[in-house]
């Protein structure tokens, strides 16, 4: 039987004022040591800082990630403009807001010969919209997903689904949820509509259109959502089929088993992207620079695919190959592999997929104002 | 004229003492940022950034908006719904506890109504979708009895729950405490002079507790008109309350100046609310 120890840790006055004295003296080569563990300031999306993305860099580089998450690209040009240059050292950023973010002046330039131009997926890749100005890179897309019609494959068939008419269906009255932001939700009215790759490129007419479409599917919202709200909404059956999102929230819940999927419906998708910048004003540029790398290498390609807050489809082919590789059930079931239907490289090259923007002809704040009146309808 | 030493106003040191701490707190705590936000209503919003401004062009884009009087009249109704809900929900527990419980049921019942709040509110609006989904508790129970399954979030019921899990143990406490300090030979007298129960509650009890009473409504109606999380996630923006429609506000184009217009409106009622229910609870009934 094991014995009681009688032995009794006792401090006296002195050991106190001793053990005290030396921690004093120590704290500053503890701090130091801190130091030297190099703070990155991020501004991302929710999930670009966490552990499954960044531990590996951090441990490999002694640095620490400092993420500052946002929700939706507004929020995020709002959060840099009240904030001093070089408060943050790493961007990421929606690529419909890169060429704002540069023409505001709050992104340094990059080297394009830093990064892998030459492994592309597509064309489109190397010179996307906005990432480039005289010539001069501001910008590294990272990472895409499409937005179709997301569902409940026990609410909806597959060839329900492939339309955006789906939504409409009398028996998900109630059921059918928003994404709470203007720009996915009324592109994909847009594309109803049959604006194709205008979708964003609308005239009087076709802007009230948009907004008539939008008003006539109002009853059947059964709610407006953020990120946690779509996902609960989904996972536990309130909401059948969801408007404005895609694969990058059902793809988490599918992954979990939960019978829902996101499909690109006939009549296109949007696709959302989001590239890596470097923060006018930091002094941590190589570091960063040497991250972004690290992010496009095959590897950092495979870490963003398999994304635990929401996936991305791989943007170099030496990251798709090493995904297939390296996890070939989650290649299948994005469509990452040469050959697939809803291979997403191929949906771009059909012309099945529409790069999300913002309003060409309207101001954003039309289209936020019909949001505000939609949801009050 | 020479005013009568005896009758001037000295400095009170040992009153300004414990003055003054409060005076600064809401100084630099509630009228600052009432100041400041007036203030920042006349601004602009340019590149996403704020500019110091004096234009009524917030004030004019917001009032002259249709959603916003929808989102404003939808807030005073379901804010007004959940107070009546609260009083009419929390009067028998607190007429129980303050008339029949003994004074130590009472104190643990009032510790029992004080431990929600020792959790995070967020939290508790989260757990009511494991209770209130299609697949969840209540709905399950409802199957046995062959009933339902019945759509409960995302509806104006799930927005009231949300509402009453913040207010109802608030009420409660408040109508207890009034009703316990009523002076109970004055029930007695009533029912001795004849006066039946329903009776004696509506013209004895009531009025000797209005001012309780009416202020554990005016609690009800400011944390309910004001609350976000209960209509945002138990009633899933349908219908947006003024509180969401500031999140929206501030969230397209940081439009923090209109969204400051919308929160002086909400402050500006819930003012007027409030003196027209201190000014009722403390209005001396009419002699006849």
């Amino acid at each position: 039987m094991p014995q009681k120890s009688n032995t009794r840790i006792q401090l006296n006055r002195r050991d106190l004022l001793r053990a005290g004295g030396g921690i004093l003296l120590s704290a500053p080569f503890v701090s130091r040591a801190w130091a030297q563990t190099t703070e990155i300031n991020m501004l991302a999306w929710y999930g670009h800082g966490e552990p499954d993305m960044v531990a590996e860099f951090e441990a490999a580089n002694n640095v620490k990630f400092v993420p500052k998450y946002y929700a939706g690209g507004d929020n995020m040009l709002a959060l840099i403009s009240q904030s001093p240059p070089g408060t943050y050292d790493l961007i990421l950023s929606d690529g419909e807001f890169v060429q704002q973010l540069n023409a505001a002046g709050y992104i340094e330039e990059m080297d394009a010969g830093d990064y892998p131009f030459e492994d592309m997926l597509h064309a489109d890749f190397e010179q996307f919209p906005g990432h480039w100005a005289d010539g001069k890179l501001y910008s590294m897309i990272l990472r895409g997903g499409h937005l179709g019609v997301s569902y409940n494959k026990n609410a909806m068939t597959a060839e329900e689904a492939s339309s955006y008419e789906g939504f409409w269906k009398p028996e998900l009255k109630g059921k059918v949820g928003h994404f709470d932001w203007h720009l996915p939700s009324l592109g994909m009215m847009s594309l109803k509509n049959g604006n194709g790759a205008k979708l964003f490129d609308l005239d009087d007419a076709a802007w009230q259109a948009v907004q008539d479409t939008t008003m006539s599917l109002r009853p059947q919202v059964g709610g407006f959502f953020d990120y946690g709200g779509t996902f609960n909404g989904l996972k536990n059956g309130e909401m059948q089929a969801m408007c404005g999102i895609g694969d990058w929230i059902t793809g988490v819940l599918e992954r979990d088993g939960a019978p829902v999927a996101s499909v690109i419906p006939k009549e296109g998708g949007i696709q959302w992207t989001e590239s890596y910048s470097m923060g006018i004003g930091t002094d941590k540029g190589e570091i960063v620079k040497k991250f972004i790398q690290y992010m496009m290498s095959p590897a950092g390609q495979v870490k963003s695919a398999q994304m635990a807050a929401y996936p991305g489809f791989c943007v170099t082919k030496a990251g798709r190959a090493a995904l297939i590789e390296q996890d070939r059930p989650e290649a299948e079931r994005t469509g990452q592999i040469d050959g697939m239907a809803n291979d997403p490289i191929t949906l771009i090259k059909e012309g099945k997929i529409h790069y999300r923007d913002v309003p060409k002809q309207q101001d954003l704040e039309d289209w936020n104002d019909f949001w505000s009146e939609y949801k009050n309808a | 004229m020479a005013q009568n030493p005896n009758n001037r106003r000295k400095f009170d040191v040992y009153a300004m003492t414990w003055r003054l701490p409060i005076i600064i707190w809401q100084g630099l705590f509630f009228v600052g940022p009432i100041v400041f936000m007036i203030a920042m209503s006349f601004f602009l919003v340019k590149n996403y950034r704020m500019t110091e401004a004096f234009e009524f062009v917030n004030w004019s884009k917001m009032l002259s908006r249709n959603y916003f009087w929808d989102s404003y009249w939808h807030t005073i109704w379901i804010a007004s719904l959940s107070t009546v809900c609260a009083m009419c929900a929390a009067f028998p527990a607190a007429f129980a506890l303050a008339f029949k419980a003994s004074d130590n049921v009472r104190r643990l019942a009032i510790f029992l109504l004080i431990i929600p709040f020792f959790s995070s509110y967020l939290v508790r609006t989260f757990s009511w979708f494991v209770i209130l989904s299609e697949n969840g508790v209540v709905n399950a129970m409802l199957g046995w009895i062959g009933l339902g399954p019945y759509t409960m979030l995302n509806t104006t019921f799930g927005t009231l729950v949300g509402y009453m899990t913040l207010t109802l143990p608030l009420v409660v406490i408040l109508q207890t405490l009034s009703m316990a300090n009523i002076d109970k030979s004055l029930i007695e007298a009533a029912r001795n002079l004849g006066c039946k129960p329903f009776a004696t509650i509506w013209r004895v009890i009531i009025p000797l507790s209005k001012t309780g009473l009416i202020i554990a409504a005016i609690f009800c109606f400011i944390l309910s008109f004001g609350d976000f999380v209960a209509p945002f996630y138990l009633g899933g923006s349908q219908e947006p309350t003024l509180p969401i429609l500031i999140i929206d506000t501030t969230k397209s184009g940081q439009q923090w100046p209109r969204a400051a217009v919308v929160a002086i409106v909400m402050m500006g009622t819930l003012f007027a609310v409030a003196f027209a229910g201190i000014a009722l609870a403390y209005r001396k009934a009419s002699s006849k």
